[in-house]
């Protein structure tokens, strides 16, 4: 009888993931996984297996493995009930730092590309002073 | 879903269960403006990365073993404050409070570290004064390193809280917005590690 308050309003607010827990087999497998993905690139680096562009996309890549692994590992994201309120959230910062890092770099690339060299050695000049 | 053992939480799960969500939820929101702040201060360092000023660029300047190790320490740190949640969830009070205290005692060897190497690049006259470079990279790890203390701060109250009055609801609901935070961090710094550290060394 104590409950029957609480399902009255149960819809009226939006159920989230809770505390969702993991099990001691997923936290072992995430922190697996995430110690292979930092010694592999590591390695990788340090014994100059890879140059340039390779390289630059092998770190990325094993990056964003590692991030997948600990959000569902650690973080547990995406393991909630319906309507997934967390990974909507995740989802949309996610959009907005890829605008936010993204058009950074490409507006200032921009901006450097745009530069004559004579403006560049103006520049130089003013910050040597 | 795991039972709650929780004497208090058998009275009134469902009122428990919705306050926790709403909490749990919140906190989640919290982080995620926390990562815009980390990837404006990613995007400044991207942008200036290459503005050393006639200093010494990043290739040369990072002591890659001691960042791995850095990287090590708050990997597992992050694994014992999912142990030390598990151990929660299941009502052991003696084992929440020894792998807290684990991942705390790592969290701190990790800050130790960091600032032996600051003091290091300061007193080989690489400040945060030096170049572009060096204030985006100071601003970037320093951040982090600020988060990382405040979670220290934060876990040392829980540990206290814990002590005193028990797993209660309350601070079940605590530590699991800790962990969050903490878990949080850690993949903060797997950024750090790859796109500053890696790609600098290159």
């Amino acid at each position: 009888m104590e409950n029957q308050p609480y399902i009255d309003t149960a819809h009226l607010t939006p159920p989230t993931t809770g505390p969702a827990h993991g099990t001691l087999r997923s936290y072992s497998i995430g922190f697996c996984l995430s110690l292979l993905l930092t010694i592999i690139p590591y390695l990788v680096v340090v014994n100059h297996v890879q140059m340039g562009t390779a390289l630059v996309v092998t770190i990325l890549g094993v990056a964003v493995v590692q991030l997948v692994v600990q959000l569902l590992f650690f973080l547990h994201l995406g393991r909630e009930e319906k309507p997934y309120w967390n990974l909507f959230v995740f989802l949309f910062a996610a959009m907005v730092i890829g605008i936010l890092v993204i058009g950074s770099l490409w507006i200032m690339h921009n901006l450097n590309y745009n530069m004559t060299p004579a403006e560049m050695n103006a520049r130089m000049l003013d910050q040597a002073e | 879903m795991p039972v709650q053992t929780l004497s208090h939480q058998e009275r009134h799960p469902e009122q428990h269960r919705e306050m926790d969500d709403r909490v749990i939820f919140g906190f989640w929101v919290y982080l995620m403006t926390d990562c815009v702040l980390f990837a404006s201060l990613f995007a400044v360092y991207a942008v200036l990365h290459n503005n050393t000023f006639g200093g010494l660029p990043s290739s040369t300047l990072f002591n890659l073993p001691n960042v791995l190790v850095e990287t090590l320490l708050l990997l597992t740190s992050s694994f014992t404050c999912g142990l030390a949640m598990l151990a929660a969830h299941r009502n052991d009070k003696n084992m929440t409070l020894t792998w807290f205290a684990v991942t705390l005692i790592l969290g701190a060897t990790f800050l130790g570290l960091e600032l032996r190497e600051f003091h290091q690049l300061v007193a080989d006259g690489n400040s945060w004064q030096r170049s572009g470079f060096l204030s985006s990279f100071f601003t970037l790890v320093g951040t982090h390193g600020l988060h990382i203390a405040t979670g220290i701060l934060w876990g040392a109250l829980m540990l206290l809280e814990v002590t005193r009055r028990g797993l209660t609801s309350i601070n079940l609901r605590r530590l699991s917005t800790f962990s969050l935070f903490w878990h949080f961090l850690d993949i903060v710094w797997i950024f750090i590690f790859s796109f500053v550290y890696l790609m600098g060394a290159r």
